[in-house]
């Protein structure tokens, strides 16, 4: 296979959003499956809670009511210490009630299916589940017989939303300006198994950030074809297996991990050989810009993906992005509770 | 704007370096005192009353802003969240007097959460309240010690506080609604 061509052409932040004080639209989303149907002013919704839930981590308490009597449900069919405690933390920091099932210690084992499993999860009173499965798609069936809100905590290949608006979040945090939008941003490595990379687009491209998704082209598979109809819907992004040509000036760099687990067959030859030809290392840092932030979704596989001294360097904000994923979680749980069902009783105009 | 007015421009700036003497009064000096503003209107009325006390007392008083969305006991009731505005009270309160202001005091139940979201921040001294309009009607044991103006109300009215930081003019008017258009979330 030859090098793949690049098929959007990016006219530079031509999908520059304005950057505006926090529109006041109403949130109406009652679950959280994927960013492909938010709007921006969603999202930039989404990043100003998430400023007021960066203000409560940093309080002496950092705890607040706002979800005083809302049972959470947690349930992974995956592994997870980053997402799942995210989670966990986001929604007790809220005053949630908590409760974690991990499917392989549960009745799931016994053959249970997913929609009994949801329907007990609802009958035990949850109102919110998070979820995260190994197939695609799993949160959407869930969504259909859960009476609260579904948040996809990351679903096979296909999307891991709040990694998406985490993600957003922690580049508007570092770059001057506090926007991304004609921003350069990068996503090397495995994008073809990568839900992490799907949300990003997503996210990055509302933005209106230069994105380039790089990687081996075994690994940018059917990406191609979504550059080429994004670019029709104005979602402008580019795809190329040249790492030079898309790090250089880059003003983020984004490293994924390789997916092992997921990798069938003859897709790359050696893990060696892809530290060697796409692993962010220092030399290959250097072609972006002096200012250049690193990122990494984590786990991290150190010496393929990312070589330790890219992964410690002080452009690195790699633990930002775990402390902000609480905060953008706890925005999210917020918002969607505004929309649990049972809540638009008469009378209930605030009193001052 | 409809509705009648109340209180206006020259009106709520004397009743704002009235209250900024009764605050100094009361604590008997400017000595660990602070003042933190309830969002909005709040926040622009506090940082008044400090601009009021460094000219008569020549002291710098703190002055901080406080969201009280988190800490409302309709959360569950009303049909949208409402936009957080943000908290930001970057001093120390442990041992501080700290005077809460708002624009108007209705039902009590915003000073309440405001109180709730303040020991979350440590443990003042003691916490008062100034408030530009009471209009009554408390459904909590709450009471202002500093009040711009009392103002006899009912329930089927609103008080509207502008101020020209937001609002672009000050002014307070009042005006009737009807019983099943429900007021707006403050």
């Amino acid at each position: 296979m030859t090098e793949a061509p690049v098929v959007a052409e990016v006219a530079a932040a031509s999908q520059a959003p304005v950057e505006a004080a926090p529109v006041e639209v109403p949130w109406r989303h009652r679950h959280l499956l994927d960013l492909d149907v938010l709007t921006w002013p969603d999202i930039e919704r989404v990043l100003v809670t998430a400023d007021a839930m960066t203000e409560v981590l940093a309080r002496p308490i950092a705890k607040v009511p706002a979800l005083r009597g809302i049972s959470v449900t947690i349930l992974f069919y995956e592994a997870s210490t980053r997402t799942r405690v995210s989670f966990e933390v986001a929604a007790k920091n809220l005053s949630a009630d908590v409760v974690n099932i991990a499917a392989a210690s549960s009745s799931v084992t016994k053959g249970e299916s997913l929609v009994d499993t949801v329907r007990t999860i609802e009958a035990l009173g949850a109102r919110m589940l998070v979820m995260r499965h190994d197939r695609s798609g799993a949160p959407y069936l869930a969504a259909e017989v859960f009476g609260g809100s579904v948040l996809n905590g990351g679903d096979g290949w296909h999307a891991h939303p709040t990694q998406g608006l985490l993600d957003l979040y922690t580049m508007r945090a570092h770059l001057p300006g506090g926007s991304v939008a004609g921003r350069k941003v990068v996503i090397l490595g495995d994008i073809l198994h990568s839900r992490v990379a799907r949300s990003n687009v997503w996210s990055l491209t509302a933005a209106g950030a230069d994105l380039w998704l790089c990687g081996p082209s075994t690994l940018l598979r059917g990406f191609e074809a979504w550059a080429a109809r994004g670019a029709a819907a104005g979602r402008r992004f580019q795809v190329t297996s040249d790492v030079d040509a898309a790090l250089r000036d880059a003003d983020v760099v984004m490293a994924l991990r390789i997916q092992r687990e997921r990798m069938t067959g003859g897709l790359l030859p050696s893990l060696r050989e892809y530290a060697a030809r796409y692993g962010l290392t220092r030399e290959r840092l250097a072609l972006a810009r002096p200012e250049a932030i690193v990122m990494h979704p984590g786990p991290m596989n150190e010496g393929v993906e990312i070589a330790p001294d890219v992964a410690t360097d002080p452009r690195s904000v790699i633990t930002d992005q775990v402390t902000n994923g609480v905060a953008i979680r706890m925005a999210l749980l917020y918002l969607l509770a505004g929309t649990l069902p049972g809540r638009h009783e008469p009378g209930g105009a605030a009193g001052r | 704007m409809t509705g009648r007015r109340i209180m206006t421009a020259d009106e709520i700036r004397r009743a704002v370096v009235r209250v900024s003497h009764e605050i100094v009064e009361k604590h008997a000096g400017t000595d660990g005192l602070v003042l933190v503003g309830i969002q909005r209107r709040g926040v622009p009325l506090a940082r008044r009353l400090a601009a009021a006390i460094r000219e008569h007392e020549g002291a710098a008083i703190p002055v901080g802003a406080l969201d009280i969305t988190f800490y409302r006991d309709d959360l569950s009731l009303v049909a949208q969240q409402p936009v957080v505005k943000g908290t930001d009270i970057p001093f120390p309160i442990d041992g501080r007097t700290i005077v809460l202001v708002d624009d108007v005091l209705y039902t009590g139940r915003t000073i309440r959460a405001a109180m709730d979201a303040l020991v979350d921040f440590g443990r003042p001294e003691a916490i008062r309240l100034a408030v530009l309009v009471d209009r009554g009607h408390r459904e909590l044991p709450i009471r202002a010690d500093h009040v711009g103006k009392n103002v006899p109300t009912s329930r089927e009215e609103i008080v509207r506080v502008s101020v020209e930081e937001i609002d672009g003019e000050d002014a307070v008017t009042i005006e009737r609604v009807e019983a099943s258009v429900a007021e707006p979330v403050a």
